[in-house]
């Protein structure tokens, strides 16, 4: 429908309604797990969540905090839908997500509730894009119960560290093996690749790492392909934390900062791929 | 039949090289079509090319220091090659620099045009670099495919967004779908519209201003005084021949606008101080 009829009385019939003055500050997280068509969203009045996973062995779940909006407004505690996230980011960048100074989309999301399209309204120059995408039944999302008193191993480190080793890694590995250990070599990423095998070490000390909480020394293996997409992530963040747990599920959470300073944050979970004889 | 220009100025080599990379873009094979004033490059409208059609007129006298033609005859004083305007294109890119660049008509094994190039160097003697570009000359009889299409019969006519905003939308939306629909009205409203099973998206150009044909009388069928204003004239086109013409364009015209015959044609015009381009898409149902 047009704009012109949109009125109060529409508002009011809005579930879930949100307002952002940049929308890169969601397109840019968004992007970062976009690994799969399909995301749930769940928006409660802490902020909005978006899952992706692929396979059941991997879940992306970004996290985008209620502050990050300039509107936020939700009239149940949890409202939940799916929708094609390739599709939602070509919206989301209608007019070419332009990153120069002093150019920014507007955004408004609206969703009257279940059966209805998410509908996005973006604003750039005086020029007005209206979208609806349709939703789907949300898919029911893994449960990783990965808590935090379970988790064996845990450090924190900033991302420039990381993204030094994953542009580097071997992408012929079909695996990336996590070694975390209170002792040496504390944290280790090893791949097995065509042209033989290759270890990144990390001291404990170094300056680059933020918290070195390790109990046990575990060696995990996780398929390269599954990591793959995280590191879009990584390359937009600035910190990031790897925790394993008792099972050997790895947990990686990035820090991202967006256009104007608010932190938000990526996560993903990822199944081993086999188990590795400690030693 | 003989032809041969010579451009000196870079300014306008520079241009001239920028209207046949335009050109390139939209179309694989054109027909350059030389008369004593103008130089045309033209595509009809065949199934092959999608219907699409383009018209590209060229005054020489802003481009060529010297240009001489003699046609196929004293009535008929015109020359029409086929050509791939790619092969002229990268000829001219890589002469950008020249500091005379010479073009003649000239028959080898085929016929062909030569573009010959007198490149600068650190010493005196200076270096001249040739290339041809193999062209069809097109017979008398077959000229009647190469007229100046008329200026459609539109309902609305309506000056573009700026190109870049406009090729931003047009890029996304063919992530999206095949088919955009083009709307206009007298109101200097313009929505280009994509909708498929999973998504619709409109984006909403206000303030565009529509272009005073009515009063230039050279111009007929101008929209008709009785339109209403608000009344929308829409077309459904490939999405892809937008696409190219909005990638494709290098020419940054003084006026871009666009006319829409409903449900029929969009006619796409650029026009810069000395040419014009045209551009025809034909509505899909």
């Amino acid at each position: 429908m047009p704009l012109s009829t949109q009125s109060q009385i529409e508002d009011e019939q809005y579930v879930f309604m949100a307002s952002l003055d940049n929308a890169r500050n969601i397109s840019n997280i968004l992007k970062a797990i976009a690994f799969k068509d399909h995301a749930v969203f769940t928006a409660t009045p802490n902020g909005l969540k978006v899952t992706v996973e692929d396979s059941k062995c991997l879940q992306a779940n970004a996290f985008i905090q209620v502050e990050v909006f300039q509107e936020f407004t939700i009239k149940e505690d949890v409202v939940g839908f799916q929708v094609n996230l390739t599709v939602l980011l070509d919206c989301l960048n209608i007019f070419g997500g332009s990153t120069a100074p002093g150019v920014s989309t507007a955004l408004r999301i609206c969703y009257k509730g279940y059966g209805y399209p998410l509908t996005l309204f973006l604003e750039e120059g005086g020029v007005v894009t209206v979208c609806k995408i349709n939703t789907e039944e949300p898919e029911e999302t893994i449960d990783f119960e990965f808590c935090s008193s379970d988790v064996t191993n845990k450090i924190i480190l900033q991302s420039e560290n990381l993204k030094e080793a994953f542009s580097e890694l071997d992408m012929t590995s079909e695996v990336l093996q996590f070694t975390m250990s209170p002792n040496q070599p504390y944290f280790r990423l090893s791949t097995f690749g065509n042209s033989g095998n290759a270890h990144y070490d990390y001291s404990k000390d170094s300056d680059m790492m933020e918290l070195f909480k390790c109990t046990k020394t575990q060696t995990n293996r996780y398929k390269m392909s599954l990591l793959k997409p995280s590191t879009k992530a990584l390359a937009l963040s600035c910190k990031v934390s790897v925790r394993t747990n008792s099972r050997g599920f790895l947990s990686l959470q990035y820090l991202i900062r967006n256009d104007d300073g608010q932190i938000c944050f990526v996560e993903f979970y990822c199944c081993p791929d086999e188990d590795v004889e400690e030693d | 039949m003989k032809f041969r220009a010579k451009i000196v100025d870079v300014a306008c080599l520079n241009h001239f090289s920028r209207v046949v990379t335009t050109i390139s873009k939209l179309t694989k094979s054109c027909v350059l079509r030389l008369t004593p004033d103008n130089l045309f490059f033209v595509m009809s409208g065949k199934v092959a090319n999608g219907g699409v059609s383009m018209w590209c007129e060229l005054a020489q006298a802003n481009f060529f220091d010297e240009y001489q033609m003699e046609g196929v005859s004293a009535e008929d004083n015109e020359i029409c090659l086929e050509l791939t305007p790619e092969n002229l294109s990268r000829a001219l890119r890589t002469l950008q620099n020249a500091k005379v660049l010479k073009v003649k008509l000239a028959k080898k094994h085929c016929p062909c045009l030569t573009i010959a190039a007198e490149l600068p160097t650190l010493s005196s003697v200076g270096k001249v670099v040739t290339h041809t570009v193999p062209v069809d000359v097109i017979p008398r009889r077959l000229w009647h495919e190469l007229k100046e299409p008329s200026m459609p019969d539109f309902d609305v006519s309506i000056y573009l967004p700026p190109l870049k905003t406009m090729k931003n939308v047009v890029d996304r939306m063919k992530n999206l779908s095949n088919f955009l629909v083009v709307k206009a009205n007298l109101n200097g409203e313009m929505n280009l519209k994509i909708e498929t099973d999973l998504v619709s998206v409109s984006t909403h150009f206000r303030d565009l201003g529509n272009p005073p044909w009515g009063d230039d009388a050279s111009q007929d069928g101008g929209p008709s005084q009785s339109r209403d204003p608000d009344s929308m004239a829409e077309a459904r086109v490939d999405i892809r021949r937008l696409q190219q013409f909005l990638m494709g364009q290098q020419i940054n015209p003084t006026k871009a606008m666009c006319n829409i015959v409903h449900q029929k044609v969009v006619h796409l015009i650029l026009l810069h101080e000395d040419m014009s381009l045209q551009y025809f898409i034909p509505a899909v149902a």
